[in-house]
């Protein structure tokens, strides 16, 4: 069954409470985190009976390979909404809730809005910065849009959250350097050549780190892909895999010449590569610079050839160097993206603010329009020389004086700055005016 | 006043686009580079109207002494950047030029008199068509200069493996020697053209050539390096950073020709 999510800010008294329970890869393993994965079809499904069962108001499942996640706002009838969503997850995949022990973090309020903003930020993924939680988490928050499972608390978060994903990443260096080894030489060999558009590559070898450096190539749309190896078999296997053409072993110095990119990944105890066949590479190539890649281990390419003009040689230690000199960089710019993240809490802070500030002045003139009513009537009972000219001045003094005193609170609650101190203030209003106990 | 109210604010932009350059080169933003690219334009806007108006004061062209010149200078630099920019899609050299716009117009204002020379004789639109095209192919060379130090900068950071922020926003080493190859190329068509024009103003004006002027010498010269460069950067054993080296060194002579030749060796090229 379908269902709408509630509109808790058009409800009487606006409580905005958000909960997060989840798992991810550093609370389980990944043989842990595929049993609680949730497909498309049960994130909405999940969504669903959790406001079903009056769980949640609203709901957003994330799950992607390294985490899964299920976001809400809590029901009034759903006291300890973590609690609830912890023993539906269990129930939801058929897993004993021991083996989930210690496995599960729970954030509600701004604890929880923030782990939200970190994931978006791919502060709080395996790979520092990573873009792909961005776009995974647009998908899941569209699927549940569309599906009716979020609200306006709900949207607002996850719409901060895309926000806070985007200017991280674009107002910081987070997610912006290479990672891998094999991107990171396919990103190098981009600062020689530009857009490698109508560039060609030759790979040497079929090793696994070479073929993650070719599909690198291929999605940036390397011009001309050919493969050479000493079994041409292997060779032709990878070539027609990666949409390129095979070269036997043979040709391998007349075929040099040709690309801008070479990539080598030969088992080889001796040098493949020699200063001698690449410079005669370089000059049948006009001294255009030629970029090599070497992941051989032991290396393909001599040693000496890296002082050849307009060659530029990277091997797999170099590539391991800049990766890890990237890492360190991305990680000083935390600092920066929790910056980002903070500035948008104080958004959503203040939002929560204005609602939540608005309500309880309601819920304290409707308190205070009460207790006059029954006032001016007993007071008035015993007072028979009051015209009814009088009384109604007297209620319309009275009615103006509840105005006057709750005007100036209204205004610094509604404008006032620094909403995330005076959240724990309104919650003192409404205890000292026993604003809830009505409703209970 | 009023050109100095312009040169003022000319400055105040760029160093304005400066900064967007600068941040753009830091974080990458479509729109901050944008915005850097309008106050450029803005900008030289300005800097043509502040020497149009000079123009008018003195009723002839603005570069009539050192300081109209090299504000002509700074005015062509900007213009042939913003050019190439738009030519090549490339903003990571702006905050580089920008900053040297801001740099030779703060010097300028530093070093020169503001008040305006007396007038000079008007010497019609071949002359003006002579100094603007030469000093325009003196900007662009100055701005192959500034490519190609950034090419030889890249490169090395490239060999050391020692690859900071700066490196992986820079251009590629082959779109810096494709912009640098073409402001060479605008260079040379500016400067053949700007010869041609004085040669023929100076023969309409005595029935002869100063040939050997040393101003028309070092100008040959010029020309001489700047084509063994443009045949040099095509060649196997000079291509890449040999011909970067080889673009700098040559700059080297345009700033000689410009400041000591103009200043102590040439009789007809003195702008003080």
């Amino acid at each position: 069954m379908t269902t709408t999510a509630t509109n808790p800010i058009r409800a009487g008294a606006i409580r905005i409470r958000v909960a997060l329970i989840g798992c991810n890869h550093r609370t389980a393993p990944v043989e842990l985190r595929e049993r609680i994965a949730f497909s498309s079809q049960q994130a909405l499904q999940a969504a669903d009976e959790l406001r079903d069962r009056g769980i949640l108001e609203e709901a957003v499942v994330i799950s992607t390979c390294n985490r899964s996640e299920l976001y809400g706002v809590p029901g009034d009838l759903a006291p300890s909404a973590a609690e609830a969503m912890e023993e539906y997850f269990t129930s939801f995949h058929r897993i004993p809730r021991g083996e989930l022990e210690g496995r599960f973090y729970r954030w509600t309020g701004p604890d929880a809005v923030r782990h939200l903003f970190r994931v978006a930020a791919g502060l709080d993924s395996m790979l520092l910065g990573e873009a792909e939680i961005l776009g995974q988490l647009r998908t899941a928050y569209n699927q549940a849009l569309d599906h009716g499972a979020t609200g306006p608390v709900l949207n607002r978060i996850f719409q901060g959250a895309l926000e806070v994903g985007k200017r991280v990443r674009s107002e910081t260096e987070v997610g912006a350097r290479p990672m891998s080894v094999a991107l990171a030489g396919v990103k190098l060999a981009e600062r020689v050549f530009g857009n490698l558009k109508g560039h060609s590559a030759l790979i040497l070898g079929a090793g696994a780190v070479a073929e993650q450096v070719v599909e690198h190539m291929r999605n940036r749309g390397i011009g001309n892909l050919r493969v050479i190896n000493r079994s041409f078999d292997r060779a032709a296997e990878l070539a027609q895999r990666v949409g390129g053409e095979a070269v036997a072993w043979e040709s391998l110095q007349s075929v040099l010449g040709t690309p801008d990119i070479l990539v080598t990944s030969v088992s080889a105890t001796g040098h493949v590569l020699t200063r001698e066949m690449l410079e005669r590479a370089i000059a049948a190539r006009s001294g255009r610079p030629v970029f090599v890649v070497d992941l051989g281990v032991p290396r393909n390419v001599a040693d000496n050839a890296s002082g050849l003009y307009n060659l530029y040689l990277y091997n797999i230690d170099d590539l391991g160097e800049i990766v890890e000199q990237n890492k360190k960089a991305r990680e000083s710019e935390i600092p920066r993206a929790e910056a980002i993240i903070a500035e948008h809490i104080d958004k959503f802070e203040a939002w929560r603010g204005a609602l939540e500030a608005g309500s309880i002045v309601n819920d304290l003139r409707d308190q205070f329009h009460k207790h006059r009513e029954l006032i001016i009537r007993e007071k008035l009972k015993d007072m028979a020389d009051v015209s009814p000219q009088e009384r109604d001045r007297i209620a319309h003094i009275t009615e103006e004086l509840i105005e006057r005193l709750l005007e100036e609170p209204q205004e610094k609650l509604r404008h006032g700055r620094g909403m995330r101190g005076r959240l724990a203030g309104l919650e003192a209003i409404r205890h000292l005016f026993g604003l809830d106990e009505g409703k209970k | 006043m009023t050109t100095h109210l312009l040169g003022v604010l000319s400055l105040a932009l760029y160093l304005a686009s400066f900064f967007f350059y600068a941040r753009n080169l830091y974080v990458p933003s479509l729109w901050i580079g944008r915005l850097a690219s309008l106050l450029l334009a803005a900008g030289i806007a300005a800097q043509y109207w502040e020497l149009y108006q000079r123009s008018l004061a003195l009723h002839t062209v603005p570069y009539d002494d050192l300081y109209g010149s090299m504000s002509l200078f700074a005015w062509l630099l900007g213009l042939t950047y913003l050019g190439l920019e738009v030519f090549h899609r490339q903003r990571a050299v702006g905050a580089f030029v920008t900053l040297l716009l801001v740099c030779w117009i703060v010097l300028l204002d530093v070093l020169m008199p503001h008040s305006l020379p007396a007038p000079s004789v008007p010497r019609g639109p071949m002359f003006a068509f002579h100094v603007t095209l030469n000093t325009w192919a003196y900007a662009a060379f100055a701005l192959s200069f500034v490519l190609s130090v950034i090419y030889l900068v890249q490169d090395r950071l490239l060999r050391s493996r020692r690859l900071g922020v700066p490196f992986w926003r820079f251009p590629a080493l082959d779109v810096l020697d494709r912009m640098a190859r073409s402001s060479v190329y605008v260079g040379l068509v500016a400067l053949g053209f700007g010869v041609a024009m004085g040669l023929a103003w100076e023969h309409r004006l005595s029935g002869g050539y100063s040939l050997g002027d040393p101003k028309v010498i070092i100008t040959v010269a010029i020309v001489g390096v700047y084509v063994a460069y443009l045949l040099l950067s095509r060649n196997a054993s000079w291509r890449g950073a040999r011909a970067a080296l080889l673009c700098s060194f040559n700059f080297l002579m345009v700033l000689f020709s410009y400041t000591f030749v103009n200043l102590y060796f040439t009789r007809f090229h003195r702008f003080l």
